[in-house]
Order: C-alpha cells, then structure tokens, then sequence
C-alpha cells in the first residue's frame, strides 16, 4: 500500500468504508428512493388522494397484462390492465369483482390524469405511469372502502410520513445537542440534575405519554398544526437518548491529550467545540439520528392508527393503515394492509443505512 | 427512587390535566350535538361537581392526599365507579402479560444469541439475523393484525381477548387461568418479537467481542469442552451489558402493551387507557399513566438486583452505598 498517493480526507475515508458495508448502502440507495419518493408524491402516484369512485369499493388489486389478442387471435403488446364487473349479492350486502376480459383499461407513460400543484409551485396534470383515458382508474394495490387507489394514497402518504420523521428528530437533536451539551461541558450538579431528568423521562413508558399528550390535541385542529404538535409530542422523549450520546461524546473528548493542547494553545472553548470535537463525533451523531428516524416512524404509525395522531384528510400510513384496523375490514380487503409493507421497508432501510454509517465512522473498525 | 416516584406521579397528573378541554366541556360538545344548550351556571355547576372548578395545583394536592392518606385513586366519570375498582384486575393482568413476555423474551433470545455468536456465519445464525430484522421493523400493532388475519383465514377462529367469552366475567378458578394461558400466547408473541429481536444482536455483538478475549484460550487449553466453556466465562461477561438494558426492555414491553392490547382486545389497561384519555376522564387516565411508570420503574429495581447478581463489582459498590 502506498501512503504516498492515498491522501484522502476523513470524508473520503468514511465514504470508502461505507461503500464496503452492503447492505448499509442498500439501504442508502433505498432511502433516496423513499426521499425521491416523497419528493414526487402526485407525479408518482396514478391517482390523487382522495379522488374516488364509489363503484369500485373494495376492488382487488389488479395486476398489468402485456398483450392483447385482437379479433385475428393476433397478439400485440400492449400495457394493460382488465377492468372489473361487479355484482352484488343483495343477501349479504357484499359486492364480488370479477375480471372483464373486454374492459382494457390500456396504460402508458407520462399521462394525463388528476390536475394538481407541484410543491404549491406549478400546475400540472401529467403522472408517470397510470392509465391513457383521463376518466379510467387502476388499483394495482387494490381499493379502500370509498374506491379510492391504495397505491395513489401510500404513496402521497410517503411525504407525511418520511418527514415527521425528519422534523421530529430534527427537533430532538436541536434539544438533544444543547441539553447534551450543556450537561457534558459543565458537569457537576448540572450535569447529576439533568441527567436525573433524563432517567426519569425514560423510565416512564412512551406510548401511554404519547396518546396521553396526542389526545389533547383537539380534533379540529388545522391538519399543519396537527403534524406539528405530533412532532413535537415525539421529540418530547426522543432528544433524551441523543443528549445522553452528545453528553457521552463530549465526557470523553474532554480529557483527551488533543483537546487539552487546543485548550492550551489558548483556544476558545466554542472554536474547541467546533473545530475539534465536534467532527470527532459527528459521524457517530449522524449515525444515531439516522437510527432515531425509524422509531419516530414508526411512532407516528402507531399514534395515527389509534386514530389520536394525524387525521383525515392528512395521509400517513399510519392513517392508512387505520383502515384496516379490524378484523372485519381486512378480512375483505387483505390489500389494506399494503401500506405496512412501506412502513418496514422505510424502517428496515434507514436501520441499514444508520448501521452501515456507525460501522463506516468507527475508526477502529478493521 | 422517591424522587423519581414523586416526578411521576406530577408527570402523570398534568400531563392530562394542562391540556385545554375537560370532562365537562366533552359533555357540554355531546349535548350540543343532539340539540341541547346548557347554560353557563349549569355548565359551572356541573365543574364544581366533578371538582374540576380548582385549579390544577389544587386538585393535584387533593388526589395526592386522597391517594397517600386513604388509598382512594379518585373517582373516573366516565364509568361512574371508584378507579382503583376499575384497573385492579386489569393492571393485574398487564403485569402478568409483560412479566411473561419479558420470561418469552430471555428464555427465547438468549440461547439463540449464543447459539448465532458461537456458530457464526451459519444457517442458524442467518436465520435469526432474519427475524431480528422483522423484529425491528415492524411494528408491533402490524404484527398483531397479521396474526389476526392468519388465524382467522386459516384457522377459521378469532384470537383476539384474553379470555374466552364464557370466562371473561366469570371469578377466578383454575379453568379460568387455564384458558388464560391458552390465549396468553398470542400477544406474548406480538409483545415479544421486538424485544427478542434486540436481545439476539445484543447478546450476539456482546459474545463476539468476548470469544476472542486470551481467558477464554486459556480455560481451552485447561481442557473444558466447548459448551462449559462457553458458558462458564464469556457468556456471563456478555450478559452484563445486557441485563444493564433490561429496564429499558421492560418499559418497552409496557409501552408496546398498551397499543397491542387495543388491537387483540386484551382485557389490559391499554384500551382502558385510551377510552379513558379520549374521554378526558382526569382521575382514570393519570392513574393508570402512574400506575404503568411504577411498573417500569419496578422493572428497573428488578434489573439492578440482576444486576447487583449478576456482577461481584456492583455488589460492592452497593455495599459501600454508591448505588443509593
């Protein structure tokens, strides 16, 4: 090996470790896509959120056929799905779907479909793939109980979601970092008082705090003040495992030979904070975070589905999996759960990514 | 611990009671919606009759004495009974179904552990990777309607309770408690998966720093076989990080409860809970708030003489008093 040409930065270095950790970059690549997702929600989605059709309620997935026989018995290729003929059966009240193979619903790319507003910036009415007719609509994960798409709804939900997570665990490393900080870099009675607050906030179970604090929003409330005060409910417990992180970091840096030298180099301390031991656990901090977002996730899901987290017309999946909250529902849409599928793949990739990225700063990893 | 009990119990109160609206102003919202109008000293009285007219610090003081001089937790308005007849039995069999679980848990998770440490890179220990990852991540509630719905399409019956009906209000009796178990281990499994999950990696990473550690070639080379080996030294050092989390776990098993329990149904104080939460019902829902933080509180007690078992250092520190 030579040294000479290997200058490479600690980014670099961290990069290049992370990129050996498979599955932490499988999870990486996946967690763009869920971003990206998030980013393109009504490009994305066939359908908007909430349009829907009574006719097709409860209307099993359909899946995409590629050929079509025309009336020579010639096949041509052909994206398309068969629509639905349904009949209702008066004595039980339930309503059968049965493929019809002459409603060839065709689809395509880049298509005209539900008029919606880009980030609030521009109009427009193009989707990336749905069906050609304006008028027609597909269920590739099935239909909920008003006929709206599954699919169209897990994915705007995708926005909601990925970013409570985002903003929750925002706000808790903003409280985390200076209540962390605050408690390292005194020490003490300080550091013995808040860190006796922080056992006690842990020691009391989060999901009875949660509803206990979530059931006092009221129901009424605009839906943005209702994600936003959700959030913070989940920061409220959350910034104490990232404070006992920072305060763990900066305990341990502190007596360090090189931040004593910076020290006595007549350094201020907020440039030793910043310029030394700052990027001495800032890969670690990243890591932490990273894994603090799946548990806010999945946080919010739970909150949402007791139906005392974010509401209708807000979708998260959480919301939609409220849906399928009872036995009666799934047992006649088994597709409602579809939107769980999301949550674990979220969850699972961002757990990857944040291990890949622990492993990745640790120095001392061989 | 006293002080951690009486920031609870403040925890518990306000938490319920800071937040605007109350019980009233949910009765007031009612009537209004079939058409009738209280007036505002009707609407003043009616506080007054619940209490609610005093300010929070007040009633606070009053529950408090209430609880410490005569062992009265309140009365809940929404069932128009004392609370601690309310959540005795329920509290008792949240207890129970997060002790079992927690027993599920090590008894499950810690041989698999030292079984996917020591035979790294194995099926074995690939398949427990696995169920580690499905621990993770999904979520409990997920977990219990999945099961909800298996049994039901493929067994044809309903899972959810933890009783059957013709016992759910029956007393006590051994049949009783039979039929208990007989539907304890559904939600044990719901409850339990997470925690195993976490247990196994944990115990995992911890071994495997320890199997290369130089005493454990050296009780190879006295002549132990494997298991002994195995067993006697590196395990008992990889349990300690481990029983040092197990108060974090049982809170987790407690949380987790309270949103599993309305899903199955269970007879616990999740559902309680939350009827109690929505219907601001003060005195129910800080109680069974205080009840569930002691019970973790407990839980940690319980790791730290585990703890103080477990490992010759703690023991003496807490003879020297450090720990109090």
């Amino acid at each position: 090996m030579s040294f000479a040409a290997d200058n490479a930065n600690y980014g670099t270095l961290i990069w290049r470790r992370f990129r050996r950790h498979r599955l932490g970059f499988l999870g990486f690549l996946f967690t763009i896509f869920i971003y990206l997702v998030a980013a393109f929600t009504e490009f994305l989605a066939p359908h908007s959120q909430s349009t829907y059709k009574a006719r097709d309620v409860y209307a099993p997935p359909q899946s995409i056929r590629f050929f079509v026989k025309d009336r020579s018995r010639q096949e041509t290729f052909r994206l398309h799905v068969l629509g639905y003929r349904s009949k209702v059966d008066y004595d039980s009240g339930k309503r059968t779907f049965v493929e019809d193979p002459r409603k060839i619903i065709q689809l395509g790319f880049w298509v005209r479909g539900d008029k919606y507003e880009l980030w609030g910036l521009f109009d427009y009415d193009r989707h990336l793939f749905g069906p050609i007719k304006k008028s027609d609509r597909v269920y590739f994960f099935g239909a909920d109980r008003l006929g709206r798409d599954v699919l169209s709804r897990t994915i705007h939900a995708t926005r909601v979601s990925m970013t409570i997570g985002l903003v929750g665990v925002a706000l808790s490393l903003i409280l985390g970092i200076m209540i962390g900080g605050i408690s390292g870099f005194f020490g003490g009675f300080i550091d013995l008082g808040i860190q006796r607050m922080i056992e006690i906030l842990q020691s009391i179970p989060s999901i009875p705090l949660w509803i206990g604090l979530a059931a006092a929003i009221p129901p009424t409330a605009p839906p943005i003040q209702t994600y936003f005060l959700i959030t913070i409910i989940l920061s409220i417990i959350g910034w104490t495992g990232l404070a006992r992180v920072v305060r763990g970091r900066f305990m341990a840096l502190k007596n360090e030979d090189f931040i004593k030298a910076a020290r006595l180099d007549g350094n201020r301390p907020l440039r030793i904070i910043f310029k030394y031991m700052l990027p001495n656990f800032l890969s670690h901090i990243i890591a932490v975070v990273t894994l603090a977002i799946p548990g806010m996730i999945i946080a919010e899901t739970s909150l949402s589905f007791l139906g005392i987290g974010l509401r209708q017309p807000v979708v998260s999946w959480g919301v939609l999996l409220q849906e399928a909250q009872n036995l009666k529902s799934i047992s006649t849409a088994p597709w409602l759960f579809l939107p769980g599928f999301a949550v674990v793949l979220a969850v699972l990739s961002l757990n990857f990514l944040g291990d890949g990225l622990r492993d990745a700063g640790d120095p001392y990893e061989n | 611990m006293m002080i951690t009990v009486f920031v609870i119990t403040v925890v518990s109160f306000f938490i319920i009671i800071l937040p605007p609206g109350d019980f009233v102003d949910r009765i007031v919202l009612e009537a209004n919606q079939y058409g009738e109008v209280f007036e505002e000293h009707e609407i003043a009285d009616l506080r007054r009759m619940y209490g609610l007219d005093q300010s929070a610090l007040e009633q606070y003081l009053i529950w408090m004495g209430n609880i410490l001089f005569r062992g009265d937790f309140g009365y809940s308005f929404g069932w128009d009974v004392p609370v601690s007849e309310l959540i005795s039995q329920r509290l008792g069999l949240t207890t129970t179904l997060s002790v079992v679980t927690l027993m599920f848990i090590w008894i499950v998770a810690i041989p698999i552990g030292i079984y996917s440490a020591v035979r790294k890179y194995s099926l074995g220990d690939y398949a427990a990777t696995f169920v580690g990852f499905v621990g993770l991540a999904v979520p409990n509630f997920l977990l219990a309607l999945v099961l909800l719905y298996i049994s039901f399409r493929y067994f044809g019956q309903s899972v959810g309770g933890l009783f059957s009906p013709e016992y759910i209000n029956a007393p006590w009796s051994f049949d009783k408690f039979l039929d208990l178990l007989s539907h304890l281990w559904i939600p044990t499994i719901v409850l339990g998966t997470a925690g195993t999950a976490e247990v196994i990696r944990k115990i995992r990473a911890n071994l495997l720093d320890e199997l290369h550690r130089p005493y454990v070639l050296t009780a190879r080379a006295k002549g132990l076989t494997e298991l002994n080996l195995v067993i006697k030294y590196p395990v008992r050092h990889s349990l300690n990080p481990f029983v040092s989390d197990l108060n974090d776990l049982f809170v987790k098993i407690i949380s987790g409860e309270t949103i599993v329990a309305v899903v199955l149904g269970l007879q616990t104080t999740g559902p309680l809970l939350l009827q109690a939460l929505k219907e601001e019902d003060l005195y129910l829902a800080s109680s069974l708030i205080m009840f569930l933080s002691f019970l973790a509180v407990l839980g940690t007690l319980f790791s730290d003489l585990c703890l103080m078992l477990l490992d010759p250092r703690i023991r003496r520190q807490a003879r020297e008093g450090e720990m109090m």
